[in-house]
């Protein structure tokens, strides 16, 4: 292995923390929308332990007064006119859909 | 011919040494022949590519070309291209046909270049070994048994086993300049906001950017010149005046003030990388150049904070795809519900979900403080250590990967060891700035080594500039693999 900087190094030693219970990568799996097999779940909470403990990091800096940097270069968003600046080309984008109907997107029934 | 560059192909097509038709030929003979052995393109069309090269044939004849007319080219699968498979390496997208094109594509067309193909890639650009594809992994044309890097990995490899002229990536925390430093060529990630990313299948959106990948700096500022400029469908494209990023090519290095951060160089990369990218150092030296040590100390967190930025923004982005538009949709399920989970559980690659996952988790309620928002508070400091360091030299130089090509299979189990690729390129991404890469020697294996080039805001002609220098007193970027 290449010796990466004495600081991962460290977060290697750490002990493999429980970070995730399975309960809990069973709920942001359902927020995801992805569904998982329970021996899944087992795999993805031992990974995502792993890398929780590497990001836990960061708890460690004082952030205090520092302005989040949401994008890389601090400009304001432009704005255009409220006009329709698209044609339709709804038969274009509907011939690569799963399923369609008259027009329509084809999805199971919502309302009962 | 194959080892000519942009420049000199343009020259030969405008004297009609050769014709782009003859050129496109000779280009898909060759990945006839090389590509099942690399995987480095997915999708090939030979019947359009011919089409654009006898339509450039004729603009070369009527006297109407530009600099990349006839010059075929490779596109990384990311970018939508009106006609072809789009896959993004991903079985979600396995059957989608781009209903329109990327505007890195639409400039590519306007300016006459020949798509020759689109280049294979990690799923959604996830990945640093080019092993997250659907497709199956690329193969380093250095050595077969080892990976090209990622994400751009089938880009670079492309253009490493002369299968095109030049080609684009992407580069979201290093995937332009990884895959460039593990083939052995030159690649350039610009400034944020340069290219429009109109049309580039999105990953991390603040981070994104495309750019140029080819074998050396003077092809990469062609190539800019036709990718850059001001996009209204780009909410973060810059509106900036047109510049020739190869203006400054020709200039001499007397002067330019290189700045060796501290923190690269202490002991976290590999002795071989150590040792040549301090060879390639000492040849700036003679150019010229003066070396001054900077610091960048909070570039330590960037591995971190970019594992809870990226992820978080991928999270939002992917949940488009739902099997009801376009893409993949499960064969089997009952409600809505279901039919979403059962899609995107078969549709996406372990990888990505498992960023999904991730991000899902740090946006989620109760944890957006402690994990979004200090990841971009440290974005900011990171930002900050690049700011100060440029007070003191002009450009940044370093290693872009802390090891040569790795072995397929090698990291397959452990994502962490695989994040780690990426060390020394993150910063770049989280803070805006441009980077390239560009071949400077080899290591252990005889494996190409990246030296990374670190630029100031907008500053691409003078990294461009240092580069091409560098390329004139060294032949690193046109040495070939063995067998090409």
């Amino acid at each position: 292995m290449i010796p990466y900087w004495p600081y991962f190094n460290k977060v290697f030693a750490m002990s493999p923390t429980m970070f995730l219970a399975n309960a809990d990568v069973r709920k942001v799996a359902s927020l995801a929308r992805l569904a998982m097999s329970e021996a899944e779940i087992e795999t993805a909470r031992s990974q995502l332990s792993g890398i929780f403990a590497l990001i836990e990091e960061m708890q460690a800096v004082d952030t205090q007064g520092i302005e989040p940097m949401s994008h890389a270069q601090d400009v304001a968003q432009r704005l255009r006119e409220d006009v329709v600046t698209e044609t339709n080309q709804r038969e274009l984008f509907q011939a690569i859909a799963p399923q369609v109907e008259a027009g329509l997107y084809l999805v199971p029934q919502v309302i009962e | 011919m194959i080892n000519a560059s942009i420049k000199q192909l343009s020259a030969a097509l405008a004297a009609k040494t050769i014709s782009s038709v003859e050129l496109t030929q000779l280009y898909l003979e060759r990945i006839a022949r090389l590509n099942p052995g690399l995987n480095a393109y997915i999708t090939l069309n030979p019947e359009v590519s011919l089409a654009q090269a006898r339509a450039a044939d004729a603009r070369i004849a009527a006297g109407q070309a530009d600099t990349l007319t006839g010059i075929p080219l490779a596109q990384k699968d990311i970018f939508c291209a009106k006609g072809w498979l789009t896959t993004c390496g991903s079985k979600m997208l396995h059957n989608f046909v781009s209903p329109y094109d990327a505007h890195v594509i639409e400039q590519f067309n306007r300016a006459g270049a020949v798509n020759l193909g689109k280049t294979n890639m990690d799923e959604f650009a996830m990945g640093s070994s080019n092993e997250t594809s659907h497709y199956g992994p690329v193969k380093n044309p250095w050595d077969t048994a080892r990976v090209p890097g990622g994400s751009s990995g089938g880009t670079a490899a492309a253009v490493a086993a002369r299968l095109c002229a030049a080609a684009t990536g992407t580069d979201t925390g290093g995937s332009i300049r990884q895959p460039a430093a593990l083939c052995g060529i030159s690649g350039l990630k610009p400034t944020y906001g340069v290219v429009s990313r109109y049309g580039m299948i999105a990953f991390a959106s603040s981070l994104d950017q495309a750019g140029p990948m080819a074998r050396g700096a003077e092809d990469l500022a062609l190539l800019l010149n036709t990718m850059a400029g001001f996009d209204e469908r780009d909410s973060t494209s810059l509106q900036r005046d047109k510049e020739d990023y190869a203006r400054d090519l020709a200039k001499p290095l007397d002067g330019l003030r290189i700045g060796l951060p501290k923190e690269f160089f202490a002991e976290g990369m590999g002795s071989d990388v150590a040792q040549t990218v301090g060879t390639a150092i000492a040849e700036y030296k003679k150019l010229g150049a003066s070396v001054v040590e900077v610091s960048l100390p909070n570039s330590k967190l960037s591995v971190p904070v970019y594992y809870v930025l990226a992820p978080a923004e991928a999270s939002s982005n992917l949940s488009r795809f739902d099997g009801v538009r376009y893409g993949y949709r499960a064969p089997e399920y009952g409600d809505l519900a279901d039919m979403y989970e059962k899609s995107r559980a078969q549709g996406f690659g372990a990888e990505v979900k498992r960023r999904i996952m991730i991000g899902t988790y740090v946006l989620s309620h109760g944890y957006y403080d402690a994990y979004y928002l200090q990841a971009q508070k440290i974005r900011r400091l990171i930002a900050q250590d690049f700011t100060e360091a440029f007070r003191q030299c002009d450009v940044i130089m370093g290693p872009t990967a802390p090891s040569t090509a790795f072995e397929l299979g090698e990291k397959g189990d452990d994502p962490v060891q695989m994040y780690l690729s990426d060390i020394y390129t993150i910063a770049v991404n989280l803070a805006g700035l441009p980077g390239m890469s560009i071949p400077c020697g080899f290591g252990a294996a005889n494996m190409p080594v990246g030296l990374q080039i670190i630029g100031n805001y907008f500053d691409e002609a003078r990294m461009l500039n240092a580069a091409h220098q560098y390329q004139l007193a060294t032949d690193w970027h046109s040495r070939a693999p063995n067998g090409i």
